[in-house]
């Protein structure tokens, strides 16, 4: 992955993006994901209905990558079911750990999928991977 | 002036690919000379065998190696006749080696250990265990507005209840050299105990162990021309004798019976298992390395790298150092942040102009969240960095907002 590519419009973008970047009223699930090399530090908030994720909150900070990844991730789950938002997590991953190449899996990932080369920069996958560690946490905490 | 680069390997490789590398992260790991790895080579190519165990000349030539460079890191650090040096695999090691032999043993409930709030991870955590364990309560030396430890600040919380201090000689984030000697006379006025991280004082500045005072020392060969996996521990004896041993098994006993067993004297008490002979010959190459620059010598040619780097630094757009930006009793090790940009992503864009430096928050959680900043970038001079390492680094960092999209 070149500079121009993990930099790129679209990248920069969802980092800047301000769309989730505030408290819920009433979350009923919150979990805090660290990545303590590089100082990624974010908090991910759910409201979940009926099995449906209604509302998504995303505080604290992290560097350009972690933070575009976490708003893709936010949008892409946004009233989808739990199950469905946990598949999405573990096709991420997998195509990130390069266990996951079905291209009908990966379509699902839309936007994400611009971090699917990032394994070629071994420093940057613990950003690009955060947030969707941070909400399998989340969905596992029954 | 002695061309220092000539002597490390890895500098000249990268160059003569024309690919060099401005290595900037000396806090981190130093590269190493050619002498260091020859003396490893030395050590597995004609001296290989078990020290302490053989009667043969093979284990003997072994032995002296490692009594020799025991020897040798005493004169270096001028260790008293009162301490003990230790082998151990790095400053983590050494300081959770103390922690607890010493500390699950002298501290009680209701006592305080006092540390800075700039401390290490390693020399942080461990007391967080002991003060659970324990019931004993951590107390912080909080800084000043450069990022330092003032003495009033150590007079303020040094207390009766105060039964160790644990405190870096110098903090691996802002590069500032704390005020030991106030630290450790007040400490000891209390008969507090003071443990002393040394992983970034003493590849840098000059260590005398007898004036110093401190009940333990530690640090890790690897920040200081040496190899990874030898770390040092230094102690008083009359603490090391009354410490019940950190690992148990070969090497450290004298008589082993079914039900019990009485353990060597210092420092074999201490060294338990097959010590990292390669790495140890390899640390005793470093300390001759440093010894034949000279560490007043060293100092100088960092004090000049230092100002150069702080100059640099204070004048490009969007940069700003953290903490302490005089180049007066510090180290060349230097934290900044680029406005509106993460850490992590300067030192991804730096690493496509070749230049290394860190970012994160170095094992130092607690002072970034007291500073108030996420994490910062950090840049670190050793002896064979030069200007244009430095240039090259502000070079790189001019470039870093217009990969994030800011105007130039």
């Amino acid at each position: 992955m070149e500079l121009n590519e993990l930099y790129s419009d679209i990248i920069l973008e969802y980092s800047r993006s301000e769309a989730y970047r505030k408290p819920l009223k009433e979350p009923n699930r919150k979990e805090r994901g660290v990545n303590p090399s590089c100082g990624d530090d974010i908090e991910l908030e759910l409201k979940i209905e009926d099995g449906i994720i209604k509302e998504i909150g995303l505080l604290g900070t992290g560097c350009a990558i972690s933070q575009a990844s976490a708003s893709m991730m936010a949008e892409l789950i946004e009233g989808k079911t739990t199950e469905e938002a946990g598949r999405l997590a573990d096709t991420f991953i997998g195509m990130i750990q390069k266990t996951v190449s079905e291209e009908e899996k990966l379509e699902t990932l839309e936007e994400a999928r611009v971090f699917q080369n990032i394994s070629n920069m071994p420093a940057r996958v613990k950003c690009a991977v955060l947030s969707w560690h941070t909400l399998k946490e989340a969905l596992e905490k029954k | 002036m002695k061309d220092y680069r000539k002597d490390f390997p890895l500098l000249s490789y990268y160059h003569e690919k024309g690919r060099g590398i401005a290595y900037l992260d000396n806090a981190a790991t130093t590269q190493k000379p050619f002498s260091v790895l020859r003396a490893e080579e030395e050590f597995y190519t004609h001296k290989n065998a078990n020290p302490h165990r053989g009667a043969y000349d093979l284990s003997m030539a072994a032995t002296k190696v490692l009594e020799d460079v025991r020897e040798k890191t005493k004169r270096w650090l001028n260790v008293p006749k009162d301490g003990e040096i230790i082998f151990t695999k790095n400053a983590s090691e050494s300081l959770n080696l103390v922690a607890y032999s010493y500390g699950m043993h002298a501290i009680s409930a209701g006592d305080e250990i006092l540390l800075a709030v700039s401390e290490h991870h390693s020399n942080l955590v461990p007391w967080q265990m002991v003060a659970k364990a324990k019931g004993a309560v951590l107390s912080y030396l909080y800084l000043d507005e450069e990022g330092r430890i003032t003495a009033e600040e150590v007079k303020k919380k040094i207390t009766d209840k105060t039964k160790l201090v644990a405190i870096a000689q110098v903090s691996n984030v802002t590069g500032c050299i704390s005020p030991l000697e106030d630290i450790i006379g007040l400490a000891h006025k209390r008969d507090a105990v003071v443990v002393v991280d040394g992983t970034q004082g003493a590849p840098h500045l000059t260590v005398d162990l007898e004036k110093m005072d401190a009940d333990f020392y530690a640090f890790s060969g690897h920040k200081m021309l040496g190899p990874m996996g030898i770390g040092i521990l230094y102690g008083k004896k009359q603490h090391l004798e009354s410490m019940p041993p950190f690992l148990y098994g070969g090497d450290m006993i004298e008589y082993v019976k079914e039900q019990s067993a009485t353990f060597a004297p210092l420092p074999q008490k201490f060294e338990a298992g097959t010590q990292n002979m390669g790495s140890i010959a390899g640390f005793g190459a470093a300390i001759a390395y440093l010894e034949g620059v000279g560490m007043k010598k060293l100092q100088a040619l960092e004090k000049e790298l230092t100002g150069y780097l702080l100059e640099k630094l204070g004048n490009i757009p969007y940069v700003s150092i953290v903490g302490s930006s005089g180049p007066e009793n510090r180290i060349g090790v230097v934290p900044f942040v680029i406005e509106g940009v993460h850490p992590h992503d300067v030192v991804t864009i730096l690493n496509k102009d070749s230049v290394a430096i860190r970012a994160g928050n170095h094992c130092a959680q607690p002072l970034h969240a007291y500073l108030k900043v996420p994490a910062t970038c950090r840049a670190s001079v050793y002896l064979y960095n030069t200007r244009d390492d430095i240039d090259r680094l502000a070079d790189s960092l001019k470039g870093v907002r217009r990969w994030l999209g800011y105007g130039a």
